[in-house]
């Protein structure tokens, strides 16, 4: 498949490193500081917490790609990896979190 | 890798592991299968931990308030310790990529030189988080459990959490108790005798009760410092319990990783790759390894970030 030319050298995998690096230090600064403008209610957590998990799905995006080399495998494998993840954790996260907040206090 | 795709005409070959579906040689393939499994079974992890705290959110502890020591440092430096942890395992995650690298390219001193650089990021891992573990069950401010086993913080008239150690002492105290301990009526007398302390819930949304709220709550109440199974100074007892559940089960995993890799080490050592001819090892149980740095990311975040 079209996906399937592999990077060669070690500049590739450096540059990974890096953007893991900055995100993290990113994610430490904003947890150190925590912004007040991202302190902001929504959806039942504060927008600071939103933009930690979208850059946590985005390192783990880089690791999963890259480092375990799976934007270079065949679509169908890629699939099969994919799919089962994508569609039982966010309905395990959805269930067990709403049920959570529902039995908060109760 | 030029003929991936085997044709029923070599039948013994598909029975060896011949056939790749895929494209996938078979040992990968069971490796990403396994792989999943082990990221359901995390996930359940997580979320059960996030079910929880959402569940007792106001005497549920927060993670900044727990995770406070660095090495070498007096006082409280949030994120610090665990950025540090993270950034040894995502280089080690990296090393390990350059040796799967040099593998493909069959240059077998580059993979026993990056293999060891693996191995010893993931122990000095390990180390760091028999040192964390260290550190949260010895305790860090002490805490006040109820009759009712509801766990409250002590605090000044600003609201600031105090440790046993600046109730007991005044100015001379210390931020941490570090290995002091405190009896609970040494602690209870040095309450009562200051009235601007008032005990306060450990969580984002717990409530601060007044000095004589806080009298009337001693009441069959004891003074505990550090974390175990039963109890906790942080607050609410299962925060200890997926701590060391969930921590635990990752260090495990790292632990596994790091007995891997030195197996695998030895074989590049003794050449065994290179007398199979090829380093496909390295890329399997490099998918692993990688795998412990991701799960790593995400405990990162739902554990001391958010």
């Amino acid at each position: 498949m079209s996906s399937n030319t592999h990077p060669t050298g070690t500049g590739w995998i450096w540059k990974v490193f890096w953007i893991l690096l900055a995100v993290t230090f990113v994610e430490v600064v904003l947890g150190i500081v925590k912004p007040a403008p991202l302190m902001v209610q929504i959806i039942g957590t504060s927008l600071l917490n939103l933009i930690f998990v979208g850059l946590t799905l985005f390192k783990a995006a880089y690791i999963v790609m890259y480092f375990m080399h799976l934007k270079f495998e065949e679509k169908s494998l890629q699939y099969t990896i994919y799919l089962p993840l994508l569609i039982l954790v966010p309905y395990l996260i959805f269930i067990l979190l709403v049920e959570g907040a529902s039995t908060y206090g109760a | 890798m030029s003929s991936t795709h085997t044709t029923a005409t070599s039948g013994q070959k598909i029975w060896g592991g011949g056939n790749e579906p895929m494209k996938a040689e078979y040992g990968k393939l069971m490796m990403w299968f396994f792989l999943i499994s082990d990221a359901l079974t995390f996930s359940g992890f997580l979320t059960a931990y996030g079910f929880m705290r959402f569940d007792f959110e106001a005497t549920w502890p927060v993670a900044e308030h727990v995770f406070t020591h660095f090495p070498g440092i007096e006082g409280d430096q949030p994120l610090l310790y665990v950025a540090l942890m993270t950034f040894i395992l995502i280089m080690s995650s990296v090393t390990m990529v350059l040796a799967v690298n040099a593998g493909h390219e069959k240059k077998q001193n580059a993979v026993s030189w990056w293999m060891l650089a693996t191995i010893i990021g993931g122990a000095i891992f390990l180390g760091s988080q028999a040192w964390e573990w260290y550190h949260f069950i010895t305790g860090d401010k002490g805490a006040i459990e109820l009759a009712d086993t509801r766990v409250l913080k002590v605090a000044d008239a600003d609201g600031h959490v105090l440790s046993f150690s600046q109730l007991v002492h005044g100015e001379a105290g210390h931020a941490s108790n570090h290995d002091e301990k405190f009896t609970t009526e040494e602690v209870f007398s040095a309450i009562e005798a200051n009235p601007s302390i008032v005990l306060k819930e450990p969580g984002k949304s717990g409530k601060t009760y007044t000095h004589s709220e806080s009298l009337t709550y001693l009441k069959g109440a004891q003074a505990i410092q550090g974390a175990n199974m039963h109890r906790n100074e942080y607050g609410h007892k299962q925060f200890a319990n997926f701590f060391f559940f969930i921590t635990g089960f990752h260090g495990f995993h790292v632990f596994s990783g790091v007995v891997l890799n030195f197996i695998l080490f030895y074989n590049v050592l003794m050449g065994t790759y290179e007398r199979r001819g090829h380093y496909n090892m390295v890329e399997k149980i490099g998918l692993y390894w990688h795998f412990v740095d991701l799960v790593w990311v995400f405990v990162f975040t739902f554990f001391y970030l958010v």
